[in-house]
């Protein structure tokens, strides 16, 4: 965290985050979303190597789209490849391209935000209408359109998703910055002369960024869905590499859906309380870092 | 309100622009064109691709084939689908509805469910009324639109057999109001989890809000009954950040019903968008998009009108 250099300074921020953090450990919903969280990267990353998951291997002995049983706990999908596997394998691309498309999002978003709130006239006007155009078209409309242009993979999923997200980041610090500038210490900083770019990532941005955190914890739950809902389109990843929306792509058929529900409930179950675990998470930040909560 | 409206009309025409600045750099990133197709054609002479390039107009610079297709597309000239050679704007045409009627039906359910639960939740807070309300919203914002769908198809027409899994009416059989809402309803539902979701939470902090108004104690004081004082001095100006919410809910509404659209055959515009892409359909694609976002910008303005009517003081 960039913090204030004066010793004053420092000492103020550390006990807001303090509080901050006492305030988010109170909240119980926050606490339990964060821990799901937690255990699931843990488990999307060492579970595979310790209980040597393969979601490409196709068992031919126990059948094509068997039921759940002791050698495959999920059962099998229609060319034989262990359920559990592919789940385990899907949280991993799921989470990733929540991650990082919430990421290119901010990494976008922020300075352009950053630059029309603070130069305000001809750079907001240009900044904010364009992202008027982009929150205009409906983003999964955007999103399909685009992958399907560049030819879908988990990196162009994630890559468009990342980049059509910028306007909610972009907007929200636009109106942070607007207020913060107005601030006395900034005017002050303006006063004696500072130069813009110090102002700006010194005086301004610490200071409009908490807000971002929220945005940034529910867009990432946003991308989750998006990559899900493109992925059951069959646009998204592709098979054979696993995503829970691509595992739910393959019981779009009424006798799947009916008799096999092994191939569509525990995948959408994945993803449902992921997205409620993030989303749990994302509002206890908002009252956490909210000063007016009470604890 | 004359004035008004038409600078908001003169607004959105640089942003119109934008978008089809957009659609048109995206479809013209496209592989498969029409070019290349001749390229992969063994017979064709050098000469073919020139005389072809030059029909279609691809050996102008690129700015003035923007132009050219921006003309034609104000004179409601969309051009002619890949796929099945017929108009784009009359294929197009032909899904409006049933999307409309999806869309519409769907924001009626949303604000049926979410009105009076978020006004409970706000009248009593930390109430079972509160505890649901929240609860709902919570789930309908994590679920899947197509787990939902799927869920449903799964209880009610596989083990229930009570209701359809697809289409807008019955292969055959009347097309009737009864045999409409049987299929509506299901896309609907789940169209409107999300919806109803955002609604209730917008509902309840807009009337948590109101609630704490003087007006609201000396509506009180005066003697009036709960029920008149919650309804009419309450709901009347708790609806107002309601009726935003419903604005900035149509593109988010008309992305979801891509997939609900498509699970359930229902015959709208998401289907086709579907259908286009897997087909590479391009002018149908490039069709649908720039009709929606036209559709998005002016719903926003249709919300801007409807504001007049629940808050007199707002005049423009």
């Amino acid at each position: 965290m960039q913090v204030a250099t004066d010793s004053a300074g420092v000492h103020r921020k550390r006990s807001y985050w303090n509080d901050v953090l006492k305030r988010f450990s109170h909240h119980k919903l926050a606490m339990v979303g964060l821990s799901i969280i937690i255990i699931e990267i843990i488990l999307v990353v060492i579970l595979p190597s310790l209980a040597h998951l393969n979601p490409y291997a196709m068992d031919a002995g126990s059948g094509f789209g068997a039921p759940p049983s002791k050698a495959h706990i999920l059962g099998t999908d229609e060319v034989g490849r262990d359920m559990f596997a592919r789940i385990v394998y899907g949280g991993r691309t799921s989470l990733f391209v929540g991650l990082f498309s919430a990421l290119i999002s901010l990494a976008i978003g922020v300075p352009l935000g950053l630059l029309a709130g603070y130069y305000r006239g001809f750079a907001s006007v240009t900044v904010m209408r364009l992202a008027d155009v982009f929150m205009s078209v409906p983003s999964m409309i955007l999103v399909l359109v685009l992958v399907s242009v560049i030819g879908p993979s988990i990196e162009s999923v994630t890559i468009v998703i990342g980049v059509m997200g910028w306007p909610q980041f972009a907007r929200q610090l636009y109106g942070n910055v607007l207020s913060v500038r107005e601030k006395d210490y900034v005017q002050a900083a303006i006063a004696i002369g500072e130069k813009n770019r110090r102002i700006i990532l010194k005086y301004i941005l610490p200071n409009a960024i908490a807000p971002v955190i929220i945005t940034f914890t529910f867009s990432i739950a946003s991308a989750i869905l998006q990559e899900s809902g493109l992925s059951f389109l069959g646009m998204g990843v592709q098979p054979p590499q696993a995503s829970w929306g691509n595992i739910m792509y393959a019981a779009q058929s009424i006798t799947i859906l009916s008799q096999k529900p092994w191939f569509w409930v525990p995948a959408g179950l994945a993803l449902l309380v992921t997205v409620l675990s993030i989303n749990f998470f994302g509002d206890g930040l908002r009252d956490a870092l909210d000063p007016k909560t009470k604890v | 309100m004359g004035k008004y409206l038409i600078k908001r009309f003169l607004v959105i025409i640089p942003v119109f622009l934008g978008i089809t600045v957009l659609v048109y750099c995206m479809a013209s990133l496209a592989p498969g064109s029409p070019i290349e197709l001749l390229m992969s054609d063994p017979f064709a002479t050098e000469m073919d691709i020139e005389r072809k390039r030059q029909e279609l107009g691809l050996d102008q610079p690129i700015i003035i084939q923007y132009l050219t297709w921006l003309g034609q597309l104000l004179k409601g000239n969309f051009g002619i689908s890949y796929r099945t050679y017929s108009s784009v704007l009359e294929l197009v045409a032909s899904r409006i509805g049933p999307t409309l009627i999806l869309t519409v039906f769907t924001t009626v359910l949303s604000l049926v469910v979410a009105i009076p639960l978020g006004t409970m939740a706000a009248y009593k807070p930390y109430s079972v009324w509160d505890y649901a309300s929240s609860g709902l919203s919570f789930a309908g914002a994590a679920t899947p639109n197509f787990f939902a769908a799927m869920l449903l198809i799964y209880i009610f027409s596989i083990k229930l057999k009570i209701l359809p899994t697809g289409g807008m009416y019955d292969a055959t059989g009347p097309h009737t109001w009864g045999v409409l809402l049987r299929h509506l309803i299901m896309p609907a539902v789940v169209l409107s989890i999300q919806q109803a979701g955002s609604f209730i939470r917008h509902m309840r902090g807009s009337m948590m809000e109101v609630l704490n108004n003087d007006f609201i104690r000396t509506a009180r004081s005066k003697g009036l009954r709960e029920k008149v004082v919650l309804i009419r001095h309450g709901l009347r100006n708790a609806m107002i950040p309601i009726v935003t919410q419903i604005g900035m809910n149509i593109p988010f509404l008309i992305g979801g019903a891509v997939i609900t659209e498509q699970i359930f055959g229902w015959p709208g515009l998401g289907s086709l968008m579907v259908t286009s892409i897997q087909a590479r359909d391009y002018p149908v694609i490039m069709g649908i998009t720039v009709f929606v976002s036209l559709a998005v910008l002016i719903g926003n303005i249709i919300v801007d009108v409807v504001y007049t009517f629940l808050d007199p003081r707002i005049r423009y």
